[in-house]
C-alpha cells in the first residue's frame, strides 16, 4: 500500500520576462524543486511585450498548504496589477511526502 | 517629362520595395492576413537572430580593425547624440501629438531611441543597390545607438524603487542583442579579415538567405500588429508614420555633419528612424509594467517598421543625397 501525502501543486503562467524573478520568488520560500516549460495562450489582457519575445512560461512546483497559500499571495500582491500572470493551486497526493516539506 | 520623373521617382521606390527580403516580410504579412497555419518555430527564429546579430558583429568588427580611431571618432559621437536626443523628441511627440499619458510616451519614446537591427540591414542593402558606398565600420554604431536612447527615455518616469530600475538596465546592457553585437564586433576586431574568412562561408554566403527567414516571422508579427494599429486610432498612427521621417532626416544631417558618406548617413538616417524590437520591449516590460504593450509593439513593429522598409530607407537615401550636394555647394 502506497504511503501517499497530500500536497498543494501550485501553477503559475505569466509573461516569459516574469520567468527569472518568479523562479526567484519561490526559492524565497524555499521550494524544493519546480517543473517550467514554455507555453502559449491568450488572457483578458490580450497583447504583452513577450508576444514578441515568444511564449509564457508556466511554472509548477508541489508545497504544503502553508507555502502555497504564501506563494500565491505574494504573486497576487507583486504581480496581478500590471502583469500577465494567473495562479491557482490544487490538491494532489504525492509519494515520498517528507521530500517536498520546506527545509 | 514630368510623368516620366514621376515614373522614374515610382521605379526607385519599386526597386526599394522588390527584393526578396522585403517582399518575405510582405509573404509573412499575408500569410497572417489569410490566416495560413505558417509559423516558424520558435527555437528557429532564436537562432536565426543570434546568428544574425553575431555575424553583423564580426562584419564590423573586422572594419572596425582597419578603421583608425579619429575617422570613427566623429560619427561614434553623433551616434550617441542621436541616442540621447531622439527618445526626448519622441517623448514630447507621444504627449502632445499622440496624447498619450507620460508612462505610455516614455515606453515608446524607448523603443524609438533604440535601434532596429532588421531596418539597419534593409537600408545598408538599399544604399548598395543604389550603388553609393557606405562605411564598414556601421555596425558598431548600431551597437552603440542601442543602450542609450532606452535608458534617456526611462528617465522620463519616476519608477517606483531602484530595484525595478536596476532590472531594467541590466536587462539592455546584458541582453542578448548587445551581447552578440559587442561580442561580434570584439572578435571580430581581435581577429581581422584574415581569419575571419574561415567562417565566411557560414556567416556572409547565408547571411541574405537567413534574412529572408526572419523577414518572414517578423512579417507575421508585423501582420497580427497591424489588426491591432486599426484599433490604435488616428493619433498614434500619426505618430508611427511622422517620427521615423523627423528623426531620421535628424539622422542624416548628423552623419553628414561628422563627416560619413551620403551613403553611410542614409543608413545612419535609417537607424536613428527606426524603432526597437529586440532589446527595447524587454526592458520597458520590465521598467514600466504600468505602459501598455500594445502601444510601443505596434508603433514599432506594426506601423514603423514596414514604413521604412517600403518609405522611409528611399526617403533618407534622397535626403542624405540632397544634403550633401548642398553641403558640398555651400562649402
Amino acid at each position: 500500500m502506497a504511503h501517499k501525502i497530500r500536497l498543494k501543486k501550485v501553477t503559475i503562467v505569466g509573461e516569459r520576462v516574469l520567468y527569472d524573478d518568479l523562479i526567484d520568488l519561490l526559492k524565497r520560500h524555499h521550494v524544493s524543486g519546480w517543473t517550467a516549460k514554455n507555453v502559449i495562450g491568450e488572457g483578458s489582457r490580450g497583447v504583452h511585450a513577450s508576444d514578441w519575445e515568444g511564449s509564457n512560461t508556466q511554472i509548477y512546483t508541489l508545497v504544503t498548504e502553508q507555502i502555497a497559500d504564501a506563494i500565491m499571495d505574494e504573486i497576487a500582491a507583486l504581480y496581478f496589477e500590471n502583469w500577465s500572470v494567473v495562479v491557482y493551486s490544487q490538491d494532489v497526493e504525492v509519494l515520498r511526502g517528507n521530500k517536498y516539506q520546506a527545509q | 517629362m514630368l510623368i516620366l520623373q514621376h515614373l522614374l521617382r515610382m521605379q526607385l521606390l519599386l526597386d526599394n520595395i522588390l527584393t526578396p527580403v522585403v517582399l518575405c516580410f510582405l509573404l509573412g504579412m499575408v500569410a497572417k492576413w489569410i490566416k495560413s497555419d505558417l509559423a516558424l518555430p520558435e527555437p528557429i527564429y532564436q537562432g536565426l537572430s543570434i546568428y544574425l546579430l553575431l555575424a553583423i558583429g564580426l562584419k564590423g568588427g573586422s572594419a572596425l580593425s582597419a578603421t583608425p580611431a579619429m575617422v570613427f571618432m566623429k560619427p561614434a559621437i553623433a551616434t550617441l547624440v542621436i541616442g540621447l536626443v531622439s527618445p526626448v523628441i519622441a517623448y514630447y511627440f507621444l504627449r502632445w501629438i499622440g496624447k498619450r499619458s507620460q508612462i505610455d510616451a516614455a515606453a515608446v519614446a524607448a523603443h524609438y531611441g533604440s535601434v532596429s537591427v532588421v531596418t539597419y540591414l534593409a537600408a545598408v542593402e538599399a544604399v548598395k543597390r543604389s550603388g553609393l558606398a557606405s562605411e564598414e565600420y556601421l555596425p558598431a554604431l548600431v551597437a552603440l545607438l542601442e543602450v542609450p536612447g532606452i535608458i534617456v527615455a526611462l528617465l522620463f518616469v519616476r519608477t517606483d524603487g531602484a530595484n525595478s530600475w536596476s532590472k531594467a538596465l541590466h536587462e539592455v546592457i546584458t541582453g542578448k542583442s548587445i551581447v552578440l553585437l559587442l561580442g561580434g564586433l570584439f572578435i571580430g576586431a581581435l581577429c581581422g579579415s584574415d581569419k575571419l574568412v574561415d567562417v565566411q562561408p557560414f556567416f556572409g554566403a547565408a547571411f541574405k538567405g537567413a534574412l529572408c527567414i526572419f523577414l518572414l516571422e517578423l512579417g507575421l508579427v508585423a501582420g497580427k500588429r497591424l489588426k491591432d494599429a486599426g484599433k490604435a486610432g488616428m493619433r498614434l498612427l500619426m505618430c508611427g508614420i511622422l517620427l521615423p521621417p523627423l528623426l531620421g532626416t535628424l539622422g542624416v544631417i548628423a552623419g553628414l555633419l561628422s563627416g560619413m558618406s551620403p551613403g553611410g548617413s542614409a543608413i545612419l538616417g535609417a537607424m536613428a528612424g527606426s524603432a526597437s524590437y529586440i532589446a527595447a520591449p524587454a526592458a520597458v516590460r520590465i521598467a514600466l509594467p504600468q505602459a501598455n504593450p500594445a502601444y510601443y509593439l505596434t508603433l514599432a513593429l506594426g506601423i514603423t517598421f514596414p514604413f521604412n522598409l517600403a518609405l522611409g530607407i528611399p526617403l533618407y537615401l534622397k535626403t542624405s543625397q540632397l544634403f550633401s550636394l548642398w553641403l558640398t555647394k555651400s562649402a
